[in-house]
């Protein structure tokens, strides 16, 4: 039997559960929530550090309570989770097929669609590392589920390659459970990790943080024994001659997240190659009308306070979606210039900008007193101060709509020094 | 001489304190009162999970309801090991009292089943 809802939300993480809780308070009145897990949370469940809700909730909380926060809103709701079950498709009429232990393949027609369904992280098989191929390499993430949800220790000596934040936090995790770790290697000549838990994480247990290297092989027949790092060049090469063998048994991938977007290019969204995720508008509306796109499925966030306000923006949307349809609307692009990796949104129109454009990017390179120049048909009509800008650190620029011509804006950096 | 990175804001300001604990290299105020306690007694939050049983997980994640004494976070830690808690778990639920005498409980930073409202 074909049901329909206003709003569909994929996925029921922290962007899941926050765009459907705001569906529902401005004005959807059917709501359902797909969930792939036997619980909603997502990611979260397995954070089970702290520093979550700073901004948000202004204080600091863990994953497992920040997602909790939102559980207990959505259970006070008339919202229904589904949970085990599993999105097969998504039509661009919005028409969804899933799957689940209960009610087998179902069909649900909505209104309008919100893509939640976060990210992937990069498997070994997308860095090309050499080597045999032993028990013992796992994901940060995967190995971070597997400790803190599953109850089991992945390994007794530990080495990380990449320092992003997932393998900054689970080098404290393994440490506190007993297991050695050995080093963190990092291919970049900085960390893609927050400074806090560089400190936090490293630091405090004296774990060394190799900069500008790499793995090189990794060696073991059954399991892991050991592996080979080397420095690099300035083009991230191998430079011959820096060879370091290190002994251990097990090694945690940290070398970053890919959004998750199968259903998305399924339903027909466009997408960007720049953040991997759908390209969207203003409100997070996809190149499909009525299908709109948040959290780490759009661009990969460091921060779940973020991933919550952006989800907010997509629910209101999809609820105003389902209940008045929508009105054809010029629209002007976004590019990101020269200092910029990506630009989120890529696409805005004037009509459905409020007061301020906000715009997300991230920077490609250390950078000290920045200027953030952004301009219209070539000429500037704004500028943000930096002190600082990092690539492990999303920036946030509030465009006033006033400054704002309808036509298209590019962001660039100016000046500075590159460090 | 010890170094210091500051974790106040994203720009990491190096701060050195001499012997005389004379601190330079800060950016800002709160870089100072930062280091001043590190210097002094450092405190961390301790995050870990305990043995969780008749849920359907094998785990419940606790966190120190306050930062502890940052030497003294293997040993908390440690005694975790020993303890089994049984399903139905309220979030703030206490696991441990009075860890090593800080005053500072281990508490529970998930419901399950039931409680934790996830009907199914």
């Amino acid at each position: 039997m074909e049901k329909y809802y206003d709003v569909a939300v994929i996925g029921a993480g922290p962007a899941g559960l926050a765009a459907a809780l705001e569906a529902r308070k401005t004005g959807a009145e059917k709501v359902v929530v797909l969930e792939r897990d036997f619980e909603a949370g997502g990611i979260l469940n397995q954070c089970i550090h702290n520093g979550f809700g700073l901004h948000y909730f202004k204080e600091e909380l863990t994953g497992p309570e920040y997602a909790e926060r939102f559980i207990c809103e959505l259970h006070k709701t008339d919202i229904e989770l589904k949970l085990n079950t599993m999105v097969l498709g998504i039509s661009r009429a919005k028409h969804i097929t899933a799957v689940n232990p209960q009610e087998g393949v179902l069909g649900i027609d909505a209104g309008a669609v919100v893509l939640a369904m976060g990210c992937r992280e990069r498997p070994r098989g997308s860095l090309g590392i050499p080597g045999t191929r032993p028990a013992g390499i796992f994901t940060a993430g995967t190995a971070q589920r597997y400790v803190n949800m599953e109850g089991c220790m992945v390994g007794r000596k530990v080495l990380i390659l990449g320092s992003g934040d997932i393998g900054l936090i689970m080098a404290r995790r393994m440490v506190l459970e007993g297991a050695e770790v050995v080093a963190c290697v990092e291919l970049m000549p900085y960390s893609a990790g927050l400074r806090r838990n560089i400190v936090q994480c490293l630091d405090d247990f004296d774990i060394p943080l190799y900069l500008s290297s790499t793995i090189t092989e990794i060696r073991g027949k059954h399991r892991v024994e050991g592996v080979v790092i080397s420095r690099v060049d300035k083009d991230r090469k191998p430079i011959p001659g820096t060879e370091k063998e290190i002994g251990c048994d097990t090694v945690l991938l940290s070398v970053g997240l890919i959004p998750e977007n199968e259903l998305s290019q399924n339903a027909g969204v466009e997408m960007d190659m720049r953040t991997k995720g759908p390209v969207v508008y203003e409100n997070m509306e996809t190149s499909v009308p009525g299908i709109f796109a948040c959290g780490n499925v759009a661009q990969v966030h460091d921060l779940v306070d973020f991933v919550t306000m952006e989800s907010i923006r997509a629910g209101r949307a999809a609820a105003e979606f389902a209940a008045h349809g929508e009105k054809e609307a010029p629209f002007f692009e976004l590019y990101a210039s020269r200092g910029l990796n990506y630009i989120l949104p890529q696409r805005a129109r004037m009509d459905r900008i409020d007061q301020f454009l906000d715009v997300f990017f991230r920077v490609n390179d250390i950078y000290k007193n920045i200027s953030i120049v952004v301009k219209s048909n070539g000429g500037e009509i704004a500028r943000f101060k930096r002190d600082y800008a990092v690539p492990g650190e999303m920036e946030r620029i509030r465009i006033p709509k006033k400054l704002l011509t309808g036509n298209e804006i590019e962001v660039s950096l100016k000046g500075g020094e590159q460090e | 001489m010890r170094e210091f990175t500051c974790i106040v804001c994203p720009k990491g300001c190096r701060i050195f304190a001499d012997d005389n604990g004379k601190l330079t290299g800060a950016g800002c105020e709160r870089g100072i009162s930062y280091v001043e306690s590190e210097m002094e007694n450092p405190t961390r939050m301790i995050t870990s999970t305990v043995r969780l049983r008749g849920a359907q997980l094998p785990r419940l994640p606790v966190k120190t309801s306050a930062p502890v004494p940052k030497k003294i976070m293997m040993r908390a830690v440690a005694l975790l090991n020993d303890i089994t808690v049984e399903a139905p778990v309220r979030c703030g639920d206490v696991v441990l009292k009075n860890v090593l005498d800080t005053g500072v409980d281990f508490v529970a930073t998930k419901s399950t089943g039931e409680t934790a409202g996830n009907r199914e």
